[in-house]
């Protein structure tokens, strides 16, 4: 039997998620996460990886009532689905990590209406097979981590000189508190973007 | 009274909806390229989250609790905000015709808008105790978000007259720009904590 995974399309979805068409600096996706808890990288991650289970949940249920969605009702049953899931992740994150549910806070609730798992569901999971949706999933969380982690690493060390909690800069360098503060995210991901705008620009050469 | 003004006031500028709690992000980068875009957007977005704010604290006060269902709450809440805009779109179409050619075509966005979710969870966070505080926290918190996104839409108005360089134009320059406001609105932190 042919494992299903080796179907180019599946392949190229998970592939595209990570670079081609990462969440964060290619489609200006699930902001308000972004810039809300990367202040530190611990948070940065379990928001990423909470997000990416909801993702993979919604897509895999998506994908299997594919052929029973309604049109105009399709939004909606995106939503309650992913508004399920979302509960569940809440509640297990409350009852093993209470300190991290505390951080993040009115965030995790808030992944309902994250725009990248409403626009998988709709632009590939109530498309195409289960096995795909499964890969687009893990692609885009891939995808997200990344820019989250990027954002949550920079944060980290600027403003707080440490990096998942142990320090790394010397104690004479001196933190910049900007950097964990609102102001700061926003900064640091227009300088982000902004390098690998200049990036991509350098590889597409002179026009 | 007073107590009212305080949270009207720290929901509109201290802890400022999209430039302290990241909430509404899209559209205060996606709409707010024209001014009066964003004041459309605005407005919408403001009607929306007083309505759902009210309404979920009722629901939550009156059916969730007493019924031992928070568990449901954010299916609930979802469900609700959902509705409501599907009916205020119905309804403003119907009775208000120019409202609806001004700000129409923003209602529909406004379901995955985090900023209303987010006012129904922070008016339950915060453990507002009347119908009243909700109320005033949910449209201050609007009103909030529309200062943002209109002082966004005319410092961009201007920035399209200014040469950025390339690789900083459209997004970057716009969160650029999104930082140094933050800093603004840091400012007002002074004004008292809450």
């Amino acid at each position: 039997m042919s494992s299903p995974h080796s179907l180019p399309d599946a392949r190229d979805r998970f592939v595209r998620g990570w670079f081609a068409e990462n969440p964060t600096y290619v489609q200006l996706l699930g902001m308000c996460p972004t810039l809300a808890v990367t202040n530190t990288l611990p948070a940065a991650v379990t928001m990423a990886a909470a997000t990416g289970v909801v993702l993979l949940c919604s897509n895999i249920i998506t994908s299997l009532i594919r052929r029973q969605l309604q049109p105009h009702l399709r939004i909606l049953v995106y939503t309650l689905t992913i508004a399920t899931f979302v509960t569940i992740v809440d509640r297990l994150l409350a009852a093993f990590a209470p300190a991290m549910s505390r951080q993040l806070g009115p965030y995790v609730p808030l992944i309902i209406v994250n725009c990248i798992i409403i626009s998988r569901a709709e632009a590939c999971a109530s498309r195409q097979s289960v096995w795909t949706a499964i890969a687009d999933a893990l692609g885009q969380s891939g995808g997200f981590l990344l820019g989250l982690a990027s954002l949550g690493i920079v944060r980290e060390i600027l403003g707080s000189g440490s990096l998942w909690g142990i320090k790394v800069l010397p104690e004479k360098f001196p933190t910049m508190l900007i950097f964990v503060l609102p102001a700061g995210a926003f900064l640091t991901l227009g300088i982000l973007s902004g390098v690998l705008n200049a990036i991509r620009m350098r590889e597409r050469g002179p026009r | 009274m007073r107590e009212l003004l305080f949270i009207g006031l720290s929901a509109a500028l201290i802890n400022n909806f999209v430039l302290s709690y990241f909430l509404g992000i899209c559209p205060f980068l996606g709409v707010s390229k024209r001014l009066d875009a964003a004041f459309g957007m605005g407005a919408a977005v403001t009607f929306v989250m007083t309505i759902s704010g009210g309404l979920t604290y009722l629901l939550q006060q009156y059916a969730l609790i007493p019924l031992g269902l928070q568990i449901l709450q954010y299916v609930a809440f979802i469900f609700v905000i959902a509705g409501t805009v599907q009916f205020v779109e119905l309804y403003v179409q119907r009775f208000f015709e120019p409202l609806h050619r001004a700000f129409g075509v923003y209602l529909p966005m406004i379901t995955t808008n985090c900023a209303v979710l987010g006012v129904c969870l922070l008016v339950w966070s915060k453990s507002y105790n009347t119908l009243a505080q909700a109320l005033t926290f949910s449209f201050f918190g609007g009103a909030g978000f529309t200062l943002a996104i209109v002082i966004m839409a005319g410092l961009r108005e201007s920035i399209d007259f200014a040469d950025v360089p390339r690789p900083l134009r459209g997004t970057p320059i716009a969160l650029f720009v999104a930082a140094i406001l933050a800093m603004a609105f840091a400012g007002f932190a002074g004004m008292g904590s809450q």
